[in-house]
């Protein structure tokens, strides 16, 4: 069956195009949601996002492409975000990241076979105060300076996941 | 005289870390949306007078008089956007996302007091797309703003006219680049996040070809205690030149890292000593960077300084950088590079860390991060990640210091946007200051004439 946006979405997108002056800005608010819905952004995602904003193809596929949040291939349920950055890499964070690759059997960028788990390699994510840090969806995990923690951590997600997705809907509509 | 510590007023982190309220009734509780009658009641011009003469600069890293930047509006102008640049990425600096989070109202009320001095009837804020959180607490903000009439409904105003504001929440999706305010013009527009040539400056030309204003979060935050208290007492506040307090992020070896409201120009030493309670376990200090990555780092000895924007250009305590041993970086109009301020990201290493280690992850985030528009940009990063990965890992060449500076003086100064400098910059400073730590890494031969580098 052919991808189609739920009517949800369709009246969503239609609300967004409205706040910006053009329909071309509003590229990646539409490619988010796109995103929620489909789980990654696939070339059949892309030529919807094209049609849904009148742009062609092309243009969403250079945008896609620029934002490394923006996923060709599907992520696990959570998609687990280590930071190494300076202010963690003092405090730790390449350790973090190595208990997190041992345990969960994967590296950074790979995909738990269950799919219940995927891990990115972060650049600072603005908690430097409370390094070594791990970010999964709106769950913000902070100073993870002893194994148990990571590993609590990693027992935290398993039983209630963090999904990444923009949870509110869409931009509040004007006046609303 | 700037104020003290004790008795300095919190004006953006009054909030921080009290669960529950950074709603509507808790915002409203502590005075936010008050202070938007007061400049209803002035002309639009007048309240950029008053930030004038706050001495308000921009905290998203140049350090810009905010006032300043607000009349470079061409006069007459049709359509204005303020664009609130919420896409903090710089190494080491946490201030934005906490104030977002605990206080998205006193953010909207900031924006809102900016667009009616500008002339702004619709405002975009650009937030970092992996603060998903942040965003979420955002947007419900922004729907109790609109609910309660603060956005999109018509405001009386001074001389009889009227004032509606409306406020679209953009989310990026992992670009750094997009800090940069003509890439985030980009991005916003739905394009690709490549920088932009300037001029013309986005004052002039910005979104949409429109003249647009670019804020960072925190600057925008002080506008609400400048206008409720006046310009000149905000002023007072500072230091002769910057007005209000600082908000500095600090991490790495301190005992208490933190996001911190102080005094503007408090010296670095008591940041370290005494307000994050000195270097975990008793350690030495090696070295600081005092305001995000790109930032050139300080040396133990640098540390008496005030942390305010001209002192750490300035201060001649702080040692130049220099392009090649004794050859110091002239960055124009006379000046050499000592440090900046940048974005209030202070990290600070202890007598343990390995400065080439710390070194190469600086310069693999810039290789990362570099949009690869322009070649001494693209290359250049790169191949600094190769040379220090080598040296943090032992296995430099005889030569790599020098090689090292010779590509990071090749990009600074000649890239379109700042990003290549942010890379060449803390390069040079090790190469200044830790010269001898990282020639001690070298340690493989001579390089054959084919295999060099
Ligand atoms: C590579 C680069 C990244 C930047 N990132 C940010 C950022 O994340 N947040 C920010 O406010 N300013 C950032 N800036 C500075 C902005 O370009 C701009 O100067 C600032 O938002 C202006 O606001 P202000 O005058 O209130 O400081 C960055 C600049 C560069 C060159
Ligand atoms: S300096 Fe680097 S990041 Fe900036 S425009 Fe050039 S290539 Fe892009
Ligand atoms: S360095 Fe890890 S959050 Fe900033």
């Amino acid at each position: 069956m052919p991808l189609s946006f739920s009517t949800e979405s369709a009246r969503r997108i239609e609300a967004l195009i409205k706040q910006y002056p053009d329909a071309q800005a509003a590229s990646m608010p539409v490619l988010h949601l796109a995103q929620d819905e489909f789980g990654f952004l696939s070339d059949e995602a892309i030529q919807l996002v094209a049609t849904a904003l009148k742009l062609p193809v092309s243009h969403v596929y250079g945008v896609v492409t620029f934002y490394t949040m923006f996923r060709r291939e599907p992520a696990g349920t959570n998609i687990l975000r280590v930071c190494t950055n300076v202010a963690c890499m003092l405090t730790g964070g390449y350790d973090v990241l190595k208990q997190v690759c041992e345990r969960l059997g994967i590296q950074p960028g790979e995909k738990t076979p269950d799919g219940a788990f995927s891990i990115v390699e972060e650049e600072c994510l603005a908690a430097c105060a409370d390094a070594p840090m791990a970010l999964c969806g709106q769950r913000y995990f902070l100073r993870l300076d002893s194994k148990e923690k990571v590993d609590a951590m990693i027992e935290e997600l398993r039983r209630q996941p963090q999904l990444e997705r923009t949870l509110l809907p869409g931009p509040v509509e004007k006046g609303a | 005289m700037p104020v003290t510590r004790a008795d300095m007023p919190k004006l953006v982190l009054c909030n921080m870390g009290v669960e529950g309220q950074n709603t509507l009734a808790g915002a409203t509780a502590r005075g936010a949306y008050s202070r938007i009658a007061k400049a209803l009641a002035m002309a639009p011009a007048a309240v950029t007078d008053e930030v004038k003469k706050s001495n308000l600069r921009g905290r998203g890293g140049a350090g810009f008089p905010t006032g300043l930047k607000w009349t470079f509006i061409p006069k007459g102008a049709q359509t204005v956007y303020l664009v609130v640049n919420a896409d903090e990425s710089e190494p080491g600096t946490c201030k934005d996302r906490e104030i977002l989070f605990w206080d998205p109202h006193l953010v909207i009320e900031g924006i809102f007091l900016a667009s009616y001095a500008l002339g702004c009837r619709h405002a975009y804020l650009y937030i970092r797309g992996e603060m998903m959180r942040e965003h979420h607490v955002l947007q419900r903000a922004v729907a109790e703003a609109y609910k309660a009439g603060w956005l999109g409904r018509d405001h009386a105003c001074a001389g009889g006219g009227s004032f509606k504001l409306d406020l679209t929440v953009h989310r990026g999706a992992g670009a750094y680049i997009c800090g940069e305010e003509t890439a985030l013009l980009n991005s916003l527009e739905g394009r690709r996040g490549w920088p932009r040539l300037k001029p013309p400056f986005p004052a002039v030309k910005g979104v949409w070809g429109q003249p647009t204003i670019v804020n960072n979060v925190e600057t925008l935050a002080n506008v609400p205690a400048i206008i409720e208290k006046g310009g000149e007492w905000f002023a007072g506040l500072g230091t002769p030149k910057s007005g209000g307090t600082r908000i500095l992020g600090i991490s790495g070896h301190v005992n208490k890292p933190g996001v911190y409201e102080l005094p503007m120009g408090i010296p670095l030493r008591e940041v370290i000593y005494d307000v994050c309670g000195g270097i975990r376990g008793g350690r030495a200090l090696k070295g600081v960077i005092p305001g995000g990555s790109s930032m050139p780092i300080l040396t133990p000895d640098e540390i008496d300084v005030p942390m305010e924007f001209d002192a750490l250009m300035t201060d001649a305590r702080i040692k130049p950088v220099e392009i090649r041993p004794g050859v110091k970086l002239d960055i124009g109009g006379g000046k050499q590079l000592r440090t900046m301020a940048g974005s209030g990201g202070v990290m600070v290493m202890d007598e343990t860390t390995d400065m080439a280690m710390v070194c190469w992850r600086i310069m693999k985030f810039y290789a990362h991060e570099s949009c690869g528009q322009c070649t001494p940009c693209r290359e250049g990063t790169g191949w600094l990640e190769r040379v220090t990965r080598r040296l943090a890992h032992g296995e430099g060449r005889p030569g790599d210091v020098e090689l090292a500076e010779s590509i990071a003086s090749g990009i600074a100064g000649n890239t379109i946007c700042p990003l290549g400098d942010a890379a060449a910059w803390p390069m040079l400073a090790f190469a200044t200051k830790f010269r001898a730590e990282l020639q001690s890494k070298i340690t493989a031969a001579p390089a054959t004439a084919h295999g060099a580098a």
